[in-house]
């Protein structure tokens, strides 16, 4: 569970920094760019891979440990005072909701940009002030791969013609209960990961008064708060101003 | 000892461990705020005898918190309201007069209930027997002064060795895991040179065996911690994690 947790953590990390690409001006040229990057470079593939077999591995055997813990106290108290924290009582209830999350945020965009017929946007960069003039694709324009780049010599300008993931993020997020859906399930990544991530390295052994602070440091402010924000702010950002 | 507190005591009464059992009320009256908690049940069991009735029963012995055998869940807290203090070192004066007091038995798959308040910890004898022990050959004792041990090993060594083996860890924690158990017994053996023959066996030996016995995992809650009444530190459990890990990745039989 620390080992494959602390991964899912540093998938978090990585995630969030691609994604604030959405909050760029630019029509979404560099997004769109990066979409195609994470689905198409062999070694980041290989990592995604990976990453959906972690999630799996952690869900499902953490609901196993869980299944087992409540073996172990088969007759409940009448009366508890609990002295742990809310987070570290309720992980299961917390990762149980953040697994249907990840089911309907991959269907949404993963599946989406997998298997269904994507609009195309054309984008024409000059080379030299790298201004981006931003062209949507007629609706029956396709091509057989996710992006074509072509360049211009003579007026220095690129011209790159890609599905457009980021119109598919810009009109979901129009739906206010998706809004609401996802940034509910934000607070379920505060929650879970404010014990999560410090818990990992107790799991592995690591407890010392020199490091816990960092520890304890980075799971409050880095993984309950900071991440989880910026995470929501995207579907909050794009109902509110696009 | 007369007193003028009354008490309204909720008392789980369970015949044996096949049984369902359920809370009981008591008022308890004339009860002095110098008696311990154990004295006020004893109190209470003086009366049931005189009216012919089943005394309540639960566990004690030293009843000066060193022994490990009392063993009340106290309105939602093993050994009750206090810190670092076992339920015979807790007195009526921690209480007001006219309060409900629930008391339940310590509630685990591996610690069945015997009667009333009294569980079987047995599984706790059985995880000490599986290695946590040191084989030492008889004869002279050597010079003290020839196993040099740093303060700080020594201090923590005896920190761990603290643990009277009550079982409020396991009663506390959501998933009546025995790690703080497990692994204070783990600690005052690896900390010092006389535990390092049987260090790495030790340490698979007592998880296995605490695995065998029916206690949850581990989830790092910090409940045992917080209600241990010898103050047992979490870092004992990173500290087996550590053990438990290392003698995995090294040990040849699996």
């Amino acid at each position: 569970m620390s080992l494959t947790g602390l991964f899912l953590c540093t998938f978090l990390v990585v995630h969030l920094i691609g994604n604030l690409q959405l909050f760029y001006n630019d029509g979404g040229y560099s997004f769109n760019k990066y979409a195609v990057f994470m689905t198409s470079f062999p070694l980041i593939k290989i990592i995604s891979y990976g990453n959906y077999f972690f999630i799996l591995f952690h869900a499902f055997w953490g609901l196993y440990l869980e299944f087992q813990n409540r073996k172990a106290r088969p007759v409940a108290y009448v009366v508890t005072k609990n002295s742990s924290s809310f987070s570290s009582r309720n992980m299961a209830v917390l990762g149980t909701i953040l697994l249907v999350y990840i089911v309907v945020h991959m269907g949404d965009f993963w599946y989406k940009y997998h298997n269904e017929t994507l609009p195309f946007v054309q984008y024409t960069e000059n080379l030299l002030t790298g201004e981006v003039v931003t062209t949507e694709m007629p609706e029956t324009y396709s091509q057989e791969t996710k992006m074509v780049e072509t360049y211009n010599q003579a007026e220095s300008t690129k011209t790159v013609i890609v599905k457009d993931l980021y119109k598919v993020v810009s009109v979901s997020f129009q739906n206010i209960l998706l809004v609401i859906f996802y940034v509910l399930a934000m607070f379920s990544v505060s929650f879970h990961l404010v014990h999560g991530f410090q818990s990992a390295f107790q799991s592995l052994g690591i407890n010392h008064p020199k490091y816990n602070p960092l520890f304890k440091f980075l799971s409050v402010w880095l993984f309950a708060i900071l991440i989880p924000i910026g995470y929501a702010a995207m579907p909050i950002y794009f109902y509110f101003f696009k | 000892m007369e007193g003028n507190m009354n008490i309204t005591l909720k008392v789980w009464r369970q015949k044996n461990k096949n049984v369902k059992g359920s809370l009981e009320t008591h008022e308890v009256s004339g009860i002095s705020e110098d008696m311990s908690f154990l004295e006020m049940f004893d109190v209470l069991n003086e009366r049931l005898i005189d009216e012919n009735k089943e005394p309540i029963a639960f566990d004690h012995d030293c009843r000066e918190g060193i022994c490990g055998m009392c063993s009340m869940y106290i309105n939602g807290r093993p050994h009750g309201p206090l810190e670092g203090v076992t339920t015979c070192q807790l007195h009526m004066r921690s209480f007001k007069d006219g309060d409900t007091i629930v008391v339940e038995p310590w509630r685990a798959a591996a610690f069945p209930v015997v009667k009333d308040l009294v569980v079987d910890r047995s599984s706790f004898d059985r995880i000490i027997a599986s290695g946590g022990f040191i084989s030492v050959n008889t004869g002279n004792a050597q010079d003290g002064n020839s196993l040099p041990i740093p303060k700080e090993d020594a201090d923590k060594a005896f920190a761990a060795a603290a643990c009277i083996g009550c079982g409020a860890c396991v009663s506390a924690c959501k998933n009546a895991s025995a790690m703080l158990f497990v692994s204070a017994k783990v600690s005052q053996l690896a900390l010092l040179p006389q535990g390092q023959p049987e260090r790495e066996d030790r340490a698979k030996k007592m998880v296995a065996q605490m695995d065998i016995e029916g206690f949850g995992s581990c989830t790092n809650t910090g409940a045992c911690a917080a209600e241990c009444p010898k103050e047992i530190s979490l870092e004992n459990i990173a500290r087996l994690n550590r053990e438990f890990l290392s003698a995995s990745l090294t040990t040849a039989e699996a």
